[in-house]
């Protein structure tokens, strides 16, 4: 895609770093911290227990061995952070580098977040969101992208709520896009 | 089976080439390639017709390349209904830095406008 990608001109926030603790709406105490290549076991786990109707152009894929060589990818290049539920992984978010355009500090991320069907409706997307968008921000990251479906409106309204705009409405899915930094 | 195939001159359409004419062969299908514009593609339309008419060669098939100007989407349905393909393939999409599967304005014209059946090749 040789288009240009349109990002908000002021950078939205404050957001909160990891980690954090908190308590989700069904009161069970969340954690949400970074990850690394050392948690990819653990949110494997995750990803066998997803419901595979809550899966979002294509992803996450089906069976291990691929689940694993997907999260390899993106705990390769990305920054992840995960929700705990005492040590059970119920929700991973995500920010993957986007080389096609442009590397560096010129590079945007793309952003998707899941959470386990159990734990879905208590607030640990949000916050899952706003942490990673918190540890970004930290490392220098300075523009998120994301797609989502156009259906999922819980999703959008999320999205729009901590300050994503859409700037992408002519495929299936809504573009949107955030500035973390001026 | 008559079988119409579009492409553009990006990787994503070489890799829809290159499966398209191994399931022809398969099915001994009856295939016509089209290749319509793209701006900023990485081939012109007469370098992806040209690599198309070798591919084709090399696998021994009879087929027949074009190249076509015009809106892509609209131009590929029209064909597809005025000379009675039985089916119409495109490329089914490219993936995201994260691995999501994205459909392009061209599939999403072809889906919702086609009148036979669509298939998309990953």
């Amino acid at each position: 895609m040789s288009r240009e990608r349109v990002y908000p001109e002021e950078p939205a926030g404050p957001f909160p770093e990891p980690p954090q603790t908190f308590a989700d709406k069904e009161e069970r105490e969340i954690s949400v911290v970074t990850a690394d290549e050392g948690d990819v076991d653990a949110v494997t786990e995750m990803y066998c227990d997803f419901d595979p109707a809550d899966r979002a152009q294509g992803i996450p894929p089906t069976g291990e061995t691929r689940i694993r060589e997907w999260l390899d990818t993106i705990f390769g290049e990305g920054l992840n952070v995960v929700a705990l539920d005492d040590d059970t992984v119920v929700g991973h978010a995500t920010l993957v580098p986007d080389t096609a355009n442009g590397e560096g500090d010129e590079c945007a991320y793309e952003l998707a977040i899941f959470v386990l069907q159990s734990h879905q409706r208590a607030g640990i997307g949000r916050k899952l969101l706003t942490t990673l968008l918190g540890y970004g921000k930290r490392e220098g990251i300075e523009r998120v992208w994301l797609t989502v479906e156009r259906w999922n409106r819980a999703a959008v309204e999320l999205y729009r709520d901590v300050g994503f705009e859409t700037c992408g409405s002519e495929s299936f899915e809504l573009e949107m896009s955030l500035r973390l930094n001026g | 089976m008559k079988v119409l195939l579009g492409i553009d001159g990006s990787d994503e359409s070489m890799k829809t080439l290159r499966k398209t004419i191994d399931r022809t062969r398969e099915a001994d299908d009856d295939l016509t390639v089209v290749v319509v514009p793209k701006e900023a593609a990485k081939r012109s339309q007469d370098e992806m017709a040209t690599e198309a008419r070798d591919l084709v060669t090399e696998a021994g098939l009879d087929v027949d390349v074009r190249v076509v100007t015009g809106d892509p989407g609209s131009t590929l349905v029209d064909i597809a209904e005025r000379e009675s393909f039985d089916q119409l393939a495109i490329g089914g999409g490219t993936e995201s830095p994260m691995g999501k599967i994205r459909l392009g304005p061209i599939t999403e014209f072809v889906l919702l406008n086609a009148n036979v059946t669509v298939r998309l090749v990953r």
